[in-house]
């Protein structure tokens, strides 16, 4: 039984409880719905963000109903019509929309064939549809397109029409092409970079110097008196410029910038002491996990190790940007967030209306791997937007307040504890970490999770970044608990209560360090014992899917059959990504020259079913290239008073001569539920990777990223 | 001022500094050529000037004027796509795709240079573009492709 699409009822509401998103979502029109034109739209509250959900959300509706792919139109997603999902994110969007809309194509499909069957006076069950059209076994035909009509999706979805059965499907398991790719490859307006509005005016935001700074004086005189400026707005600590023409705004917010004073202090820590800064911080400590000895076992030594990783920065390709205009009281915001209710809902705290006033449309930004810019640069827009009179601002961040103001991935510490038998068995396993919370996305608290509602006059609160329950994936413990059987085990997190630089949701959230540090340390409990670190991972795993991936990977690998070489090495890490998402092996191959270089990653996922096996491909394989790249470059460089990464330069990323050949090989499990596949294979990359540099070089590095100057400190 | 934008002239209303990826997106319309960082370190804007691939965001009006342009849009279609458009497609070598354009264009640079390159020298050619979305190794074999379909029309 597949647990995800269960429909059971609900205790609290009465009501039956529906599958995925239908359940807070129940009107079937609000859906999808059927056009006389012959074309299906499907809206959904799930956004495209550079993962192809679009198209395999778009692959299930065609299932389902029994069109043709290109029939399916996927709307993009608006407070005025889509239904509320919340946020894309924690590689949701299968279950999630994927099984609610699944449900809802097969309830509409069931309505529209009763239709029909009154229409052609044939019983339901002599009835079949190809593409739409419906044929009674006489030969008697009609079809969607002919009874399409409005009202017949307009009622609450009741749940009781089973989907198709795992057999049954042939379009939502074959390699789907991407629906939006043509678009991007011909060059077409397509982002939310790409709108233009009538009147439209652009816009640049002040962004303070640090992350702390008070804006002392602002002479807004020069700047104003500059041609094409329309006006200049200042908030508190919040800046900007309005212009007519784009270079306008560039030019505009130079001069703004030369004619400002700010004063800052020293508020960041010693980036150089990271690891101890974060262990010596103010924390909320929680035991997240905790399980005894069945009986009191007999500890002959017990091994330690510590593990960090510091700031990474989402590092989007584009700057983030939005679209904002004011009618009267009314704001319509177009935006790449991941959750348009949510910011909306940021958006009315901070403006003080009423959120029915406030329109959120959702158009696609650049590659997003968590909580970035998106919704800050949303609000800065709309505060813009207040000062040009009814007109329509585009706003687009610069480089330097995409890489140095979207929120980070939080730096973490991590120490690890294995008490050994004396015959080697790992009898205690104790994990403690200490990082700040991993999200602050908006649409959550009492006040604004906005960037810049912090910085004008009446600010809000700086609200802490924290961490999601450990039921729904956790944050900064994510994957903290091994997925191996110890006999007694403790996690134990320290959420600190300071915060000086935002933090929030980087892909795979703390899952990344976690596993990093776990499987670094089984190589280093497996290298002491002089035991094969794959064997010693199958001795102590259970689930035969972990174990399916491990061999799998280890076997295309070649792991058994490696050669030794002067300066390679290879290693393998494994993960199930929040304990209860998809399975992912990672075999490394290195070759340590100046720097490490990766050769190869060889990986193995289970995802369960698989709807488009080549976006799983797309995704994990992407997902492992930029593990490779946080793994052996990243770091948000700041000294004690301001970030320093604010360019491509100072931020370095993993560039093409670089990238690893990456083979990726996936085990279909169709009658097990979906989990995505976006965020599985980042820890098992990262400890694959280390593993494999000990492995080369003989030498630890526990503290990311792996970089020349570290494995120099690491083996000194 | 006029510009040869893909094959047409156009007159341009700016002053001569202004950066040519902004004349070309919001004074022409042409959306394909895409801002990442504004100083030459991402690869997004690439254009062809001529026939060398250049950061629009870093080439001044004045620079462009006289010269052939060739935005990602010029290179080819839907209906008569260029040869790599048509392998990024099948190999479906992009995620967000933000990126795709301005590499498009340096590797248009590159086949026309050099129409048999190894994986290496694609790589090497690309090295000032970035992707985020760490697509790279579909985008190359996409490269790859593209070579030797327009390889094998030449011989036929
Ligand atoms: S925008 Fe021109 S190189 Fe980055
Ligand atoms: S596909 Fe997203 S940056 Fe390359």
């Amino acid at each position: 039984m597949n647990l995800a699409y269960r429909v059971g009822s609900d205790q609290a509401s009465g009501a039956p409880r529906l599958p995925g998103s239908l359940h807070v979502n129940r009107r079937l029109s609000q859906w999808l719905r059927i056009g006389a034109d012959g074309v299906v739209e499907v809206s959904v509250g799930k956004v495209e963000i550079g993962q192809g959900i679009a198209t395999a959300l778009a692959q299930i509706a065609a299932q389902e109903l029994d069109v043709a792919f290109e029939r399916v139109r996927m709307i993009p997603a608006s407070t005025a019509r889509s239904p509320d999902e919340a946020v894309t994110s924690g590689s949701l969007s299968i279950q999630e929309s994927g099984s609610a809309l699944r449900y809802a194509c097969a309830e509409a499909r069931s309505i529209y064939l009763a239709a029909a069957a009154a229409k052609l006076g044939v019983p339901v069950e002599l009835l079949r549809i190809a593409d739409g059209e419906i044929i009674a076994a006489s030969g008697a035909r009609t079809s969607y397109w002919q009874i399409a009509d409005d009202g017949l999706l307009a009622r609450n979805a009741t749940g009781t029409v089973a989907p198709k059965p795992a057999a049954a499907l042939d379009v939502a398991s074959a390699a789907a092409p991407r629906l939006d790719l043509p678009d991007k490859i011909f060059g077409r307006p397509r982002f939310v970079h790409d709108l233009e509005l009538p009147g439209m005016l652009h816009a640049r935001v002040l962004r303070p110097v640090s992350p702390f700074a008070r804006l002392e004086s602002l002479d807004a005189g020069r700047t104003q008196a500059l041609a094409g400026v329309i006006g200049v707005v200042r908030d508190g600590n919040f800046a900007g410029v309005l212009a007519d023409r784009e270079e306008t705004a560039v030019k505009a917010l130079a001069r703004l910038a030369a004619d400002t004073r700010w004063s800052e202090a020293e508020t960041l820590p010693d980036a150089a002491g990271l690891k101890d800064w974060l262990m010596a911080q103010r924390a909320e400590t929680k035991v997240v996990d905790e399980r005894a000895p069945d009986a009191q076992a007999c500890v002959a030594k017990t091994l330690r190790a510590s593990y960090s990783r510091p700031y990474l920065a989402h590092a989007s390709i584009a700057p983030s940007c939005a679209l904002a205009q004011w009618r009267g009281d009314a704001l319509h915001v177009w935006t790449h967030s991941q959750g348009i209710y949510n910011l909306r809902t940021d958006l009315a705290l901070a403006f003080g209306v009423p959120p029915q006033r406030i329109t959120v449309e959702h158009a696609e930004g650049a590659g997003c791997y968590g909580h970035n810019g998106a919704d800050d640069v949303a609000f800065d827009a709309a505060l813009l937007a207040r000062a040009a009179n009814g007109r329509p601002v585009r706003l687009q961040w610069s480089r330097a307040d995409e890489l140095a103001w979207s929120p980070f991935g939080a730096a973490m510490a991590i120490e690890l504890q294995a008490d050994l038998d004396a015959a080697g068995a790992i009898v205690g396993w104790r994990h403690e970490l200490w990082s700040n919370g991993h999200t602050s996305r908006p649409g959550r608290a009492k006040s604004p999770a906005l960037l810049a509602a912090w910085h004008r006059e009446n600010p809000s609160e700086r609200l802490l970044a924290v961490n999601p329950p450990l039921a729904n994936g956790g944050g900064a413990d994510r994957n903290a608990v091994p997925p191996y059987e110890f006999a007694a085990r403790r996690i134990v997190n320290h959420r600190l209560l300071d915060m000086p630089l935002r933090t929030s949701a980087l892909r795979s959230l703390g899952a990344f360090a976690n596993v990093f540090a776990i499987e670094s340390f089984l190589d280093e409990i497996a290298a002491e014992q002089g035991e094969d670190t794959v064997k010693l991972r199958l001795r102590y795993l259970s689930d035969p899917r972990a174990k399916a991936v491990i061999e799998a990977a280890s076997a295309r690998a070649g792991w058994r059959g490696w050669q030794r070489r002067e300066g390679c090495g290879h290693g393998i890490g494994y993960a199930r990504y929040k304990n209860s998402g998809a399975y992912c092996a990672v075999a490394a191959e290195v070759e340590a020259g100046r720097e490490i270089r990766v050769r190869r990653l060889v990986i193995a996922v289970d995802a369960g079913r698989v709807v488009n096996p080549d976006g799983v491909a797309n995704q994990i394989e992407g997902g492992a290239v930029q593990a490779a790249s946080w793994t052996l470059k990243e770091a948000v460089r700041f000294d004690r008073t301001r970030v320093t990464s604010d360019a491509w330069e100072t931020y370095p990323i993993l560039r093409f001569s670089a990238v690893p050949a990456v083979e990726v090989e996936i085990l279909d499990r169709p009658e097990e539920a979906s989990s995505g596949a976006g965020e599985a294979a980042l820890g098992p990359t990262a400890a694959a990777i280390g593993n494999a540099v000990f492995d080369a070089l003989g030498v630890r590095v526990r503290d990311l990223p792996i970089t020349a100057e570290r494995i120099v400190a690491a083996a000194g | 001022m006029l510009l040869n934008v893909n094959g047409a002239q156009h007159a341009v209303e700016a002053a001569e500094d202004t950066p040519l990826v902004y004349a070309l997106r919001n004074q022409l319309g042409l959306k394909g050529t895409r801002y990442g960082c504004g100083t030459d370190q991402c690869g997004a804007c690439y254009i062809l000037l001529d026939d060398r691939a250049v950061p629009a965001c870093d080439t001044p009006l004045w620079a462009a004027a006289g010269k052939r342009i060739t935005t990602v849009e010029g290179l080819g279609t839907p209906e008569r796509p260029h040869a790599l458009q048509r392998a990024f497609i099948v190999e479906q070598a992009a995620q967000c795709g933000y990126c795709s354009s301005g590499i498009l264009v340096t590797c248009a640079a590159l086949l026309a240079r050099n129409p048999d390159p190894s994986d290496v020298e694609v790589r090497a050619a690309l090295d000032r573009h970035l992707c985020r979305c760490g697509t790279h190794n579909r985008i190359v074999r996409a490269v790859l492709r593209a070579a030797r379909e327009l390889r094998s029309g030449q011989a036929a």
